[in-house]
């Protein structure tokens, strides 16, 4: 399209190695865009919490009907790996404003450095989540082969959820716990994996040089992101490792 | 303040060449499909959303001719309920929610704000192509089966009716994406590209409607997200969270649901608030009667709206106590919608009425809203709802308010920026016409539902017993005057389109900032950015020149 663009603001590279970015033309003022998208972004983020409320507030409710559930469930999880997975997320959330710091002082090594960890991080992450998802499907707690397989309605016999070492014996709804935990989890995990793809995004814009101190504006989104999903784990670790 | 005339721009002496509008600057499929401006996203949301009214309207026709025999003269009990289940969410999450914000909004309150386009123009586009993925979704779910659920996905019956809900769930999870990204885009614009000179308190009211409309966009559409997904998880994997045999808990679903759904309503009607102040004050050609109350009465109404879900549920097993409480804030929301109503009633007193066809759908619309809103208040009152709920009374109810009232005041904004939009002109006749048709045909229909309704028919039955039949043959007939009423609107602005009856640069008079703008407005609204200096809807500073001056 063919706008006009006279009153475009252009914002100077640093340095050869970056790029100058230039304003949208709706807007009057470089501040004005960079307000605009981080108002933006943090009401975009206050819908992530209130879709991850809806979660919680399941999890408080069945909490109080089925107790036992979630004392016995619970304990079948492994708050060493859990606590592992924090401490790596609380790392990378470090290394991710590290980042952002780095952006806005225009040093673009340190920039794809920082950011790199970040993804790292998250990548350990995934695969500790993995193998924690792995031994409860092993015990027959959350089968993942069978999550399509239906259920008997007669008999209320869930394909997915076997128990074949008994341990939720004799606890009414055993496989509440379960559900809420992969359900959760679940949707926590594809945010991290959302987070960490915006991140090497960054990475290739940062390497083309486009975020400097004049423009770091993607760089600082992503990076609330990125805290967002480190917070919600933080509520996440909690709930489901410890309380019970 | 002056409405600039646009220079005519002359190639060759004495010969006009067309003035670029937002509508001409350029041409090709491709300048449409990949725009950021505003107002052809507008436009073509404009588009869409007509199209799912006309097709909403469509199974409603169908319903209303299914019930003119006791026995049902159409179809059999399931396709009924695939008929009224389409009728339904066609209706709120193709038309009402996207209607007038993200179409007439969309179109209009760049303008008003006298800036360029909306803030975040590419979330803007994105949140046109989320509806456009929800309605093929709802039309992949039809070819798929249908679903027949109703708009409200209750389950457990959703978790294992054998029909396409997985399919219509993603669709409204992406609809809710576009309602939220709409809302998001309008806060950040309302606070960020105001005009030099534009005080909050200086902003039209349509502004401020769409305001508090998109603060409930954001903060209740995220938990329909979470509920709708959850059902879909529900029904591939079965967790168990909706389903009483797995222990699960249905009621929780409803919880969930009404939590957002009760302050859609208000994401459905605030807008519709919106345009009526506008048009009270423009037609009477008189200041708004309590501005300031107005605009604090939208907040009031949004903050309320989170606190009520629960009226949609007295039979459905709570708490008695919540129920006091949820029946008390129920009553709690009238007070400020009635502070609107009283004050658009005070600004026409003594104005300077034109009857024109915006300003008559306007008077119609404050009829039925009155009646709308005091039968809410009537089933908020816990005793009498446990007679009247799930019966015709309160189909009457929300129809009175969804398509009596909001889809009255989505006419009542078309036909008021028709003009600014296309720089053309309709039959004022016509339009009359059609307005009365529709004030007709509307009261035809929902009157006699109210009657059966409080007599015990109930809602969402394929059959009756004979005795309601006269109020059914009573319905049916004025929904089908109804139906000739909204295809004669149709076909009367299609004419417009390609008659090209030129209208006035400033058709009504107004004096809000989308008038200071050449009509149709050029691509980047302002030829340079508008200052306000007067005080909202001051009509003293009108130049009365430009409403007898044809667009260009």
């Amino acid at each position: 399209m063919s706008h006009d663009d006279h009153h475009s603001v252009v914002i100077p590279a640093p340095g050869p190695e970056f790029k100058p970015h230039t304003v949208a033309h709706h807007f009057d003022t470089p501040v004005q865009e960079f307000q605009s998208a981080k108002l933006g972004f943090w009401l975009f983020l206050a819908t992530e919490i209130l879709l991850f409320g809806g979660l919680f507030a399941a999890y408080f409710y069945f909490h109080e009907q089925y107790p036992e559930t979630f004392v016995v469930g619970g304990k079948q999880l492994d708050w060493r790996l859990g606590g592992l997975n924090t401490c790596v997320l609380l790392l990378s959330s470090w290394t991710m404003a590290m980042g952002v710091r780095a952006a806005q002082t225009s040093q673009k090594k340190k920039l794809l450095m920082y950011c790199g960890l970040t993804v790292l991080g998250a990548a350990i992450f995934m695969v500790i989540k993995f193998f924690e998802y792995k031994a409860k499907s092993d015990h027959g707690l959350f089968v993942f082969s069978e999550m399509l397989g239906g259920y008997d309605t007669a008999t209320g016999q869930l394909p997915w959820f076997t128990d074949i070492h008994g341990v939720m014996a004799g606890v009414p709804h055993g496989h509440m716990f379960f559900a809420i935990y992969v359900t959760m989890t679940g949707i926590h995990g594809l945010h991290v994996i959302i987070g960490a793809g915006l991140i090497i995004w960054i990475m290739f814009g940062a390497a083309k040089g486009r975020f400097h101190a004049g423009y770091y504006l993607p760089v600082d989104l992503v990076g609330l992101y990125w805290h967002l999903v480190d917070l919600i784990w933080i509520f996440l670790f909690p709930l489901l490792y410890l309380v019970p | 303040m002056t409405t600039q005339v646009p220079p005519v721009e002359t190639a060759t002496p004495g010969v006009e060449t067309e003035r670029k509008t937002y509508l001409n600057v350029t041409k090709g499929f491709m300048s449409w499909a990949g725009t950021l401006d505003h107002k052809r996203i507008g436009l073509m949301y404009l588009i869409g959303t007509s199209a799912a009214l006309l097709a909403g309207g469509l199974f409603a026709l169908l319903v209303r001719l299914h019930l003119w025999e006791p026995t049902g003269m159409l179809f059999d009990n399931a396709e009924y309920n695939q008929v009224f289940t389409l009728h339904g969410v066609f209706m709120v999450f193709l038309f009402v929610i996207p209607a007038i914000p993200a179409a007439l909004g969309n179109m209009i309150l760049p303008l008003q704000l006298g800036a360029i386009d909306v803030a975040l123009p590419r979330l803007n586009l994105l949140s046109f192509y989320l509806w456009v993925t929800g309605a093929i979704f709802a039309i992949l779910a039809i070819v798929a089966g249908g679903f027949d659920t109703g708009w409200t996905f209750y389950t457990p019956y959703s978790l294992y009716t054998q029909q396409a809900v997985g399919l219509i769930g993603m669709g409204v999870f992406i609809l809710g994406f576009s309602s939220i990204f709409t809302g998001l885009n309008f806060i950040v614009t309302v606070h960020k590209l105001r005009a030099p000179g534009l005080t909050w308190f200086r902003m039209p009211l349509f502004i401020w409607a769409l305001y508090a409309t998109s603060i409930l966009q954001v903060l209740a559409t995220p938990v329909l997200g979470i509920t709708v997904l959850l059902v879909a998880i529900e029904r591939l994997y079965h967790i168990g969270i909706f389903d009483p045999r797995l222990g699960g808990d249905a009621v929780l679903f409803e919880h969930f649901f009404w939590f957002y759904s009760h302050p859609a309503v208000y994401i459905m009607v605030l807008p519709a608030f919106g345009i009526i102040s506008e048009l009270v004050t423009v037609h009477s050609r008189k200041p708004l009667f309590g501005y300031k109350l107005i605009a604090f009465s939208s907040l009031a109404i949004a903050i309320i709206s989170f606190l009520v879900w629960g009226h949609h549920m007295f039979t459905s097993g709570q708490s008695t106590y919540a129920m006091f409480a949820f029946s008390f804030l129920t009553f709690f929301v009238a007070i400020p919608t009635a502070i609107k109503e009283f004050s658009w009633v005070a600004t026409v007193w003594k104005g300077s009425i034109a009857l024109n066809s915006p300003m008559l759908y306007t008077l119609a619309f404050l009829i039925i809203f009155a009646i709308g809103g005091l039968t809410g208040v009537i089933l908020g009152a816990l005793n009498v709802d446990i007679h009247l709920h799930d019966t015709y009374f309160v189909v009457a109810h929300f129809h009175y308010v969804m398509m009596g009232s909001i889809a009255l005041a989505f006419f009542a904004g078309l036909h008021h920026w028709w003009p600014k939009m296309f720089g053309v002109m309709y039959n004022e006749t016509h339009a009359k016409i059609s307005c009365a048709l529709i004030f007709i045909g509307f009261n035809a229909t929902f009157i006699p539902q109210f009657i059966m309704g409080s007599r015990g028919m109930p809602r969402r039955y394929a059959t009756y017993v004979p005795d309601y039949e006269p109020y059914h043959k009573a319905s049916t007939i004025g929904a089908m005057v109804l139906g000739v009423g909204v295809a004669f609107m149709v076909y009367y602005l299609v004419v417009s389109l390609l008659q090209k009856k030129r209208a006035m640069e400033n058709q009504w008079g107004g004096v809000t900032l989308e008038w200071e703008t050449p009509t149709p407005p050029p691509l980047e609204n302002f030829s340079k950015p508008p200052v306000v200096t007067n005080e909202v809807y001051d009509y003293s500073k009108l130049d009365l020149e430009t409403t007898i001056t044809p667009a260009k």
